[in-house]
């Protein structure tokens, strides 16, 4: 397949990600580098100087809404996608109103409770859509330990144990793997691979 | 009891028909606080995790979630 024959498949394609942080903002900037036509992006949170150790902004963005800086930087890259970006607490009512409408949802949340609600939402009320969750990623090295699990629809990519947290913080090479790995099973799934 | 364990074969030890999620979590040992599970496919919701059956031949998953995105 051509890119061009590959971009007309997803300029069709609608993804929603649940968060913008360290997997939300390197997955969305990977699928509109590849010309997904429409991401849904959603995150109630601003820019810290910690997050640039791994988030997809930059230094004098620090302080900003990270769902519209990021739409901001999306667009700087290929300002063919079109961004619907929400700045929003997520909880159940505000999961499937953003993103019933999506053909497949990545969850991007840091925390493991806001994980099970969305993942809990979506395997309820969605139970026939493609959601692709990252769990284990801190930390740094053993790159053999990301895989992918599937469970019916659900994804789960990363090593399935590494906590993040102060000792052992997520950094942008390991993020950036499962990131890519979680955008590059929605490619997978776009250009018709049966799963 | 014999089920397929996030598709592996696994013994419960238990005289027990029937296991509750807690109680197979409780056997297995897990921790980790934040679950999805699903029993035959079937999402089970947490408030159901000390009502819901676990018998001989269940496929059941038990996805940890863990911080971190």
């Amino acid at each position: 397949m051509k890119f061009d024959e590959i971009q007309r498949v997803l300029e069709t394609k609608v993804v929603g990600i649940a968060g913008c942080g360290g997997i939300g903002s390197n997955a969305a900037v990977a699928l509109a580098r590849v010309g997904v036509g429409k991401l849904v992006i959603a995150d109630f949170d601003t820019i810290e100087e910690t997050n640039l150790n791994r988030q997809y902004y930059f230094y004098d963005q620090i302080g900003l809404q990270k769902a519209l800086t990021l739409k901001d930087n999306i667009q700087r890259i290929n300002p063919s996608v079109h961004v619907d970006a929400h700045v929003v607490s997520l909880d159940p009512k505000s999961v499937t109103a953003l993103f019933s409408r999506c053909d497949i949802i990545l969850e991007a949340f840091d925390k493991a409770e806001m994980k099970e609600m969305i993942i809990e939402t979506i395997l309820s009320l969605m139970p026939k859509k493609p959601l692709i969750s990252g769990v284990g990623m801190a930390g740094w090295g053993r790159n053999e330990t990301l895989s992918v699990e599937r469970h019916g629809n659900l994804f789960i990519v990363g090593d399935r144990q590494s906590e993040a947290n102060e000792e052992y913080p997520p950094l942008a090479p390991r993020v950036g793997v499962v990131a890519n790995m979680m955008a590059n099973i929605v490619v997978d799934i776009f250009l018709g691979k049966e799963y | 009891m014999k089920i397929t364990l996030n598709s592996k074969e696994e013994f419960l030890d238990t005289p027990k028909i029937a296991l509750t999620i807690n109680e197979v979590r409780a056997l297995k040992k897990y921790s980790f606080r934040n679950l999805i599970i699903r029993i035959n496919g079937q999402l089970v919701k947490r408030e159901n995790f000390d009502s819901a059956e676990v018998r001989e031949g269940d496929n059941v998953e038990i996805i940890h979630l863990i911080a971190g995105g």
